[in-house]
């Protein structure tokens, strides 16, 4: 982590528990979570008249009613979604650091699980989920519970892969120092390995965050109302699949663009800050 | 759940949709890998409007969600185009491969960039054309950076085919959740679970065929492209590799 002179006066040495800018972060993580927690676990109907016009192949009043309906699909996908890459993100970095166990017998499962997931379709995963696991153990997930946990475990395999480049990038030096220093395995790992390879991992953690969001609404297979259930619904009950299903594509691009946009700034901004 | 395993009868069910299957991504993988040349080279382009262009695809292929494109695809293009009896199987493919062709481009754009400029260069200096340039000299350069993550790609589709169950073609999902169905009418003894692992396990056999197929190319151009460079090309001194 070299970093100029004139930088590196400005180097905060403050502990991150100290610094404003983390409880910040903290606080605005907690208040999106918890939003999105009341706006995601309401149940939704689609119950808003629309009407739209069998003279026009677009009608444009139709898709304008269509909106508040839109909106609250949409909470229950980014609920989920953004439920989902918490698992994710948890459960990916103890897939990552399971991958590097010295021990055979934690090494080779957890291999195996990251390469099954990973080359399997998450919708055949859903129902798996949803279907068959409640009936062969009689658990019941709802839904939404198997749609988080099943984008969870999907993309914890991916993210064990970024996170594990990210690893990777931390210089054997650093390994050395911390033997050298004689930290023990759990100081190594949250002092100085971690500190250094998330923010290499950020990039492709976010690109993951994107991709989930892309591929949550498969979740109106096991009947999540979210944008997908949502679009379906309107077609079924007014014949008219051209503007919700092009409503909702419009809305993916709307949110995944910038998005990506901005994934590729942070990622630009940490490799300039490596050099 | 007694056993993990179905029966040959169903099996035999099984193995006729994953033909199917393959079948889908077969047309996906040959639309989107000449999506991928096309927009991956365009995107290169020295001309403002075809950059732009290719970007414009790129940017909508991978921003938007696979299943929303496959259902604009099935249920509003069809209208929209005024094609009553469309085929679906043709629809769903070419909305896997516009998203697959997306993607593609990206991984081909940043293979032709790693291929050093001195070929390009050298290429002009020959007076090859631009299309002689990009057949002989670059692209087989960028294809041992190609084909590593283009076979992640393909594996990608393959799970991508699964949606199509979802507009209600007898892809393998859809065929497995059918036969669950029609079994459960006539009382057959199958768990769900044992249906799932057993379409589970052979999705992965599928990728894991379709990575050995990308790791036998990619075996196969290392060795082609180490014994041209032994034969032809005098190495590189370093320091003249890094000046640009």
């Amino acid at each position: 982590m070299s970093a100029t002179t004139a930088e590196a006066e400005m180097v905060d040495h403050r502990s991150p528990w100290r610094r404003p800018a983390t409880w910040i972060a903290i606080g605005v993580a907690l208040v999106v979570l918890v939003g999105l927690y009341l706006l995601g676990t309401r149940d939704v109907d689609f119950g808003t008249e629309v009407a739209p016009d069998p003279a026009l192949k677009w009608d444009w009043a139709f898709v304008v009613s269509l909106l508040p309906d839109m909106l609250n699909a949409l909470s229950i996908t980014a609920f989920c979604t953004v439920y989902g890459f918490v698992v994710a993100v948890i459960l990916g970095f103890f897939l990552a650091v399971g991958r590097r166990a010295n021990a055979a017998w934690i090494r080779w499962p957890v291999t195996g699980f990251i390469e099954f997931i990973r080359s399997t379709p998450l919708l055949v995963q859903l129902f798996f989920l949803f279907f068959g696991l409640s009936a062969a153990t009689g658990f019941n997930f709802s839904s939404n519970q198997a749609l988080i946990l099943g984008l969870g475990v999907h993309y914890a395999t991916y993210c064990s892969e970024a996170y594990r480049a990210g690893i990777n990038s931390v210089p054997d030096g650093q390994w050395e120092a911390a033997t050298a220093m004689n930290l023990r395995p759990a100081t190594t790992w949250w002092r100085v390995i971690i500190p250094q390879a998330i923010p290499n991992a950020l990039p492709a953690l976010g690109n993951y965050l994107v991709a989930g969001f892309k591929d949550a609404p498969l979740g109106f297979a096991i009947n999540v109302t979210g944008l997908m259930f949502f679009a379906t619904t309107i077609r079924a009950r007014e014949f008219r699949p051209i503007e919700p299903f092009l409503l909702i594509g419009v809305g993916f691009l709307i949110v995944s663009l910038p998005a990506a946009w901005l994934i590729r700034r942070l990622e630009r901004r940490i490799s300039y800050e490596r050099i | 759940m007694d056993a993990l395993l179905l029966n040959s009868n169903q099996y035999g069910r099984l193995l006729e949709a994953a033909s199917f299957t393959m079948q889908v991504l077969g047309y996906s993988f040959a639309l989107g890998i000449v999506l991928s040349l096309v927009f991956g080279v365009a995107r290169l382009s020295e001309h403002r409007v075809i950059r732009g262009a290719a970007l414009a695809y790129t940017e909508f292929a991978r921003g938007i969600s696979s299943i929303v494109l496959l259902f604009i695809m099935a249920y509003a293009v069809p209208i929209l185009m005024g094609i009553p009896q469309a085929n679906l199987t043709l629809l769903a493919s070419i909305a896997l491969g516009l998203n697959m062709g997306g993607y593609g481009a990206e991984i081909i754009r940043g293979a032709i960039l790693s291929v050093p400029r001195g070929q390009t260069e050298a290429s002009i200096a020959l007076n090859l054309r631009n299309s002689q340039r990009l057949r002989h000299v670059v692209l087989p350069q960028a294809l041992r950076v190609i084909l590593p993550p283009m076979g992640n790609l393909t594996i990608e589709i393959l799970k991508g085919t699964a949606l199509v169950s979802l507009i209600g073609l007898d892809d393998l999902t859809g065929v497995t959740q059918r036969l669950i169905t029609s079994g459960r009418a006539i009382g057959g003894d199958t768990s769900q679970s044992v249906w799932y692992l057993n379409l589970l396990v052979i999705y992965f056999v599928l990728s894991q065929g379709v990575n050995f197929l990308f790791k036998a190319g990619e075996s196969r151009v290392d060795s082609q492209y180490a014994r041209r460079t032994h034969d032809i090309v005098a190495p590189v001194p370093e320091n003249l590799e890094g000046a640009k």
